[in-house]
Order: C-alpha cells, then sequence, then structure tokens
C-alpha cells in the first residue's frame, strides 16, 4: 500500500460511469463546490480523460480500468486509480498524486511538471518520456524509450527497464534496481551518491515500497549532446 | 567583370560551392531563420477577374465590406470572433522577447484579431497585452500547463510547421536565457533541439482522444485548432477533421522559423498554394467547408496574398515573417528615443545586410525582434512596433476589402475560387484555376 496522502474524512459523492456521463463527473470535479468531499468512480470501464484538468485538493478513488489521460494535467488532486491505466495517464501533472494500483500502459507521467505518479505494476513503453520534474515510481518493470528526452525530476525503477533507457537525457534522474537492456543516446551510468541513497528512500518511502536503496543504480545525462558541434554523437 | 570564357557552372555555381566549401570545413549543416527563398509558385501567380459588365462592383469608399471572421464554430461553446481575417501566426518566447511579445498582442489586440503562444510556453507579457490569444500545444510541452489552458482563448495542438514538417524545434544555447530556460525547464546555454513527435500520443486515433482531453479540461469551451506543415496536406486535413478539430491550420512551405536546418527550409514540404488548394479539397469530400474553419499561413505577405487564399477557400490567415518584418526585421536602422539608429555595423558583424538577414537563430538580431540579448532586445520599444504592425495590418486588410469591393463582395469571405485566373500553368494547376484568358484548368484534383 503505498504511502500517499490520505483520503479525507468527510462526504462522498459517487458517480457510476454506466449511468452518468463522464462530461457531468468532469464538469462536477472543476466546481468550487468539490473541495471537501471524496469523490468514488465506479464502472470507468476503459474510458478516457477521467478526472482530467483537476485543480483544487480533491480525493478521487476511481474504482476499475481507466482509458487514456486519467488525471491528466492533475493539479493539486490526489487520484487513486484501483486497476489499470491507460497511455498517458497524469500526463502534464503539475502537483498532487496520483496512484495507479495495476499497470500503466504507454507515457505515463508524460511532460508531468511536478507532483508524484505511483504505478504499483509494470509500466510500458516511454514511461517518464519529457518528464519536466515530477517524481515517477514504478514498482514493477518499464518498457523501451523510458524517460526519453526527461529533462527534470526523478524516476524510479523498481523492476527491469527495456531498451534505450533514458535516451537524450537532460536534468531527470533515473534510478533502476533490476537489468537495463540497453541505455539511450548519451544516458549513462553513475555512482550512487549519499544524496541520492536519501532521494531513493524518500521516494520509495513515499511509494510505500521497501527496497533497499542499495540495490538500485543511477542512470544521468553524460550531457555530450547538451552542445551542437561536428564531434557530438548525432544519433537522434 | 567576368570574362566572357569563363563559364560558371549550372549545377555547380557558385552557391553550391559555398555550400560544399562550408560543410567540408565545418562538418555541420547549415541552420538559420526565416523562410524559403527560393522561388516557388505563390499567390503572385493568380490575378483576380474584377467586375465589369457581367459582375456588379461595390462602391470602394462608400459601401461596407465586412471583414468579420468567426473561427472554431463546430464543437466549441465560445467560438473566437475577430473583427479582421488576419492573425497572427505562433512563434515562441526564445525565439522573439518578451517586448516582441508584448508588440504582437497590442497590435493584435487593436486591431480585433488574435496572436499565438508558441515553442516555450504563454509569457503574461502577451496575455495581459492579447485580447484573443490561441495558446499552442507542441510536441516540446515547453511550459504547458493547465492553468494557461484554462486561460487561452483557443488551443493549437501543432503536427508541424510549414518550414520543417517532421522536424522538431530549435533553439541554440545563445538565445536560452535564464528566463527562458526556466520556462523550458532546460538548463541556461544549451542547444535546445525539441521532439518531433508529442509524448503522449502517437497518431490520428489517439489525436481524437487527447482533443476530448483537452475538451475535458476546457469544460468544451475552448476552439481546438490542429496545425499541420504542408505535406500530404490532403489526408492530413481529413484526418484532422476526424480527429475534431474546428479549425484546421495548414502552414505552406514559406512559413517562417526562428532555427531550422536549411536543407528543411528549402526541400521539404509543399507551396503555400498548392497546399491551400489540396485543404479545401479535403474539406470539400468530407463536405465540412463553413463546419471547420481553415487557416493558412506560409509566406503571405499583403492584402493581395489575404484575398486570394479566402478566394481559394481559407476562412482566414496566420502571418509570421510579414509581422516581424513590420516591426523591423532586415530594416537598416531600429528606433531609440524617436530617433532612427542605424544598424548596419551589426549586420555586417553578423556577416550579412539588411534585406538578407536570416540570422534569428543566433540571438544578434541588430534591431531587437528576435533575440534574448538584455541589450539588443531593447532596440525594440513595444509601442513603437506595436504602432508599425497595427499600420501594417490595417493596410493588408484595406487592400484586402478594397479587392472584395473591385469584386462585387460584401464580406471579404464571399470572394470565391471563380474570381481568379492563373499567370503560370504550374499555378494554375496547383491552385485549380485556369490559366488566365483561357478555361484550361491543368492537372486534376487529388480526390
Amino acid at each position: 500500500m503505498a504511502n500517499l496522502k490520505p483520503i479525507a474524512a468527510g462526504p462522498i459523492r459517487e458517480f457510476d460511469l454506466e449511468k452518468d456521463s463522464l462530461r457531468e463527473l468532469n464538469q462536477f470535479l472543476h466546481s468550487a463546490a468539490t473541495s471537501h468531499c471524496q469523490i468514488q468512480v465506479r464502472n470507468p470501464n476503459g474510458a478516457h480523460s477521467i478526472a482530467c484538468g483537476l485543480n483544487s485538493e480533491l480525493d478521487v478513488r476511481i474504482f476499475g480500468h481507466v482509458g487514456y489521460y486519467a488525471a491528466g494535467m492533475n493539479k493539486l488532486a490526489t487520484v487513486t486509480i484501483e486497476g489499470n491505466a491507460g497511455p498517458g495517464v497524469a500526463e502534464n501533472m503539475m502537483s498532487g498524486q496520483v496512484h495507479v494500483k495495476g499497470f500503466a500502459s504507454t507515457a505515463a507521467g508524460a511532460s508531468a511538471h511536478g507532483g508524484l505518479l505511483v504505478i504499483d505494476g509494470d509500466a510500458s513503453l516511454r514511461c517518464g518520456i519529457s518528464l519536466k520534474g515530477a517524481d515517477i515510481v514504478v514498482g514493477g518493470s518499464v518498457g523501451s524509450f523510458s524517460a526519453f528526452m526527461a529533462q527534470a525530476g526523478r524516476i524510479v525503477i523498481c523492476g527491469d527497464a527495456e531498451d534505450a533507457l533514458g535516451d537524450s537525457l537532460y536534468e531527470a534522474v533515473i534510478y533502476v534496481r533490476g537489468k537495463v537492456a540497453s541505455l539511450g543516446a548519451d544516458a549513462r551510468f553513475e555512482p550512487m551518491t549519499e544524496a541520492d541513497f536519501d532521494t531513493l528512500r524518500q521516494l520509495l518511502k513515499s511509494a510505500g515500497l521497501e527496497y533497499e536503496a542499495s540495490d538500485f543504480k543511477r542512470v544521468a545525462s553524460a550531457k555530450k549532446m547538451y552542445h551542437w558541434h561536428a564531434d557530438a554523437n548525432q544519433e537522434y | 567583370m567576368t570574362h566572357p570564357t569563363m563559364e560558371e557552372s549550372a549545377g555547380f555555381d557558385r552557391l553550391t560551392i559555398d555550400y560544399i566549401q562550408r560543410a567540408a570545413a565545418s562538418g555541420l549543416y547549415e541552420i538559420r531563420g526565416l523562410g524559403a527563398k527560393r522561388r516557388v509558385p505563390n499567390f503572385d501567380d493568380l490575378l483576380f477577374l474584377a467586375a465589369s459588365l457581367s459582375r456588379y462592383p461595390l462602391e470602394g469608399y462608400r459601401e461596407r465590406c465586412s471583414t468579420k471572421t468567426v473561427l472554431g464554430t463546430r464543437f466549441a461553446s465560445r467560438p473566437i470572433e475577430l473583427a479582421i481575417p488576419i492573425t497572427i501566426a505562433g512563434m515562441s518566447f526564445g525565439a522573439l522577447s518578451a517586448r516582441v511579445k508584448d508588440a504582437l498582442g497590442r497590435a493584435a489586440t487593436e486591431l480585433g484579431t488574435s496572436t499565438t503562444t508558441g515553442d516555450g510556453g504563454m509569457t503574461s507579457e502577451e496575455r495581459n497585452s492579447s485580447k484573443t490569444l490561441v495558446y499552442q500545444c507542441l510536441p516540446s510541452r515547453y511550459g504547458f500547463n493547465p492553468d494557461d489552458v484554462r486561460r487561452a482563448d483557443a488551443i493549437e495542438i501543432v503536427i508541424g510547421q510549414g518550414a520543417k514538417p517532421g522536424g522538431g524545434g530549435m533553439l541554440l544555447g545563445q538565445k536560452v536565457n535564464p528566463r527562458v530556460a526556466r520556462m523550458r525547464t532546460l538548463p541556461e546555454g544549451v542547444d535546445q533541439r525539441s521532439a518531433s513527435r508529442h509524448p503522449d500520443w502517437t497518431g490520428p486515433d489517439d489525436l481524437v482522444i487527447k482533443i476530448k482531453e483537452l475538451r475535458e479540461i476546457t469544460d468544451w469551451r475552448t476552439p481546438i485548432y490542429v496545425k499541420v506543415g504542408a505535406t500530404r496536406v490532403f489526408n492530413d486535413v481529413k484526418l484532422a477533421v476526424h480527429a475534431g478539430a474546428d479549425v484546421v491550420v495548414v502552414d505552406g512551405m514559406q512559413g517562417g522559423t526562428a532555427a531550422t536546418q536549411s536543407v528543411f527550409i528549402e526541400h521539404v514540404g509543399i507551396p503555400t498554394l498548392a497546399a491551400l488548394r489540396q485543404a479545401v479539397d479535403a474539406l470539400d469530400d468530407l463536405n465540412m467547408r463553413g463546419r471547420v474553419q481553415l487557416v493558412i499561413s506560409g509566406g503571405i505577405r499583403s492584402g493581395a496574398d489575404v484575398a486570394k487564399a479566402l478566394a481559394m477557400g481559407a476562412d482566414a490567415v496566420a502571418m509570421g515573417q510579414g509581422v516581424l518584418i513590420a516591426l523591423g526585421c532586415n530594416s537598416d536602422t531600429y528606433v531609440s528615443n524617436g530617433q532612427h539608429i542605424s544598424a548596419l555595423k551589426d549586420y555586417s558583424e553578423l556577416g550579412t545586410a539588411p534585406g538578407f538577414c536570416h540570422h534569428c537563430h543566433t540571438g544578434k538580431c541588430p534591431v531587437g525582434v528576435t533575440t534574448q540579448d538584455s541589450t539588443l532586445e531593447l532596440r525594440l520599444d513595444p509601442a513603437v512596433g506595436a504602432k508599425r504592425l497595427k499600420n501594417y495590418l490595417q493596410t493588408v486588410n484595406m487592400e484586402l476589402s478594397t479587392i472584395a469591393r473591385a469584386c462585387g463582395k460584401q464580406d471579404v469571405h464571399h470572394l470565391e475560387k471563380e474570381d481568379l485566373v492563373a499567370l503560370t500553368v504550374e499555378s494554375a494547376a496547383m491552385a485549380g484555376v485556369p490559366l488566365a484568358g483561357t478555361a484550361w484548368i491543368p492537372g486534376g484534383s487529388i480526390t
């Protein structure tokens, strides 16, 4: 169980997407009147864009699988998905917390600027692509091209990583526990520092995971592609 | 004087020799700003058939000719209403200074039209000065955030740009100053080469879902534009319409850029003239003319260009390079305290001259338009720039309505293809209008 922000006590408002429309749900979530209640979503049935564009400290709990862009552009809210998530979960998140209790499809946390995304299971291709400052903790493994062009933030991978991990990284840092099929252009393994161990322990704790920090390796940018010159690696 | 026996090679002329020598010395391709310099068929190759005995003109200075333009009527609950069909194209803060973005917003607001953000996020200057601001959603997502999505008047999902369809953004390190770096979440001074594909969707079926996400976030209020660089325009426009766009923006190969490889600028994409015809054909094929609005850009310069674009079926145009030139780009002077100051020395130090400069990528713009340098940017006074730009766009709009009246139209949107003929076989084929003096339309429709 992830050690995320506890669900606030208060009235519960329930939506059933077999009866209520997505528009009604999101309109309600965007309205100011929802700041002090917990919202439960039943029968999401893979619908797209559930709970996207939230802008206040809501607690939203979704019971079932969600489609694309669940909790997209989240700001301040805590969204828990009791199932699997389709592509782009928590894309462009600014703050708050998103917890996927199952698996996540492609581009989880893409371009996220802030907040914490926890995925208990595996994440597919391009997890953390274009990351801009958020933290992502994946309990399982990640697919190829994860952290592609990631600019800032941290990604913790408790399982393995497929090919081209960290391709064209900027300042984001990856901590990976398992095997790495291959590193991408300009990514390299670096020694873990005490600051890395502290950061990693904090992130694992926030995600409710109990792995040893000493089991992880650090991947960061070699910064050889930061400047454009004839001898630079032109792999992209 | 060239000796008569010295014959220059057509294939290896001086420009080509210079290109090869420079490549051999540097091992790098050339990067530059602005748009294609080669001659391609364009709006100059079309002419209007104004009213005569068979058509009835409007009095040029007396009778009303509407230029009102509404964009985003398909799904959005708050379409954009513009006083003129001439909008300002997306150009980034980073490529341009914040003072320039401010000037663009002021001029656009005075004329009742829209301006557009670019790759690098929305600045407070442009939001404050622009009554109607289109917010671009680009592959890089630099500075992209939901607060700005909510305060935008329209959202433009950028698939590609006419100067570099298929290519990502580029901003060389000398322009990545602390503010630009902070807005883009990049290290200062890094040579930024951004993504060419969006991070969270990969094809037209995904785009359907992405557009719906943006509609949900904005509670279906805000028009969604989709912008494509002109390549396979017929199919791309159909796919954008299928994906749910309210407005499709097509950017032809003459479109400008702040920094792109020359090989891209001159050799990738199709001319605006050909792109516009294909885009209109696509909307007609779907029976969506009027429901989905079409904005064309890429080398639009004058009221004649705008009138021809509207006659061919565009609902509006977007202008970039013309706008920068109005602000002073390629001028030999800049204005400081009301005085014209020569910039010739600065052009010379860049190895160029007014009329030839395309050194936007260097950040050393002699007239303070495409720079992040704290000294150079002061060469553009936002108030002066806004006044010049307002004058220019006002002139373009007056030219447009003058032509429309001469063609007997009470509304510039009533201009039609039947009002046009072509000067060349190539332009007749691309635009799908008859060669002047004939009934011959060469080529055929792509449909």
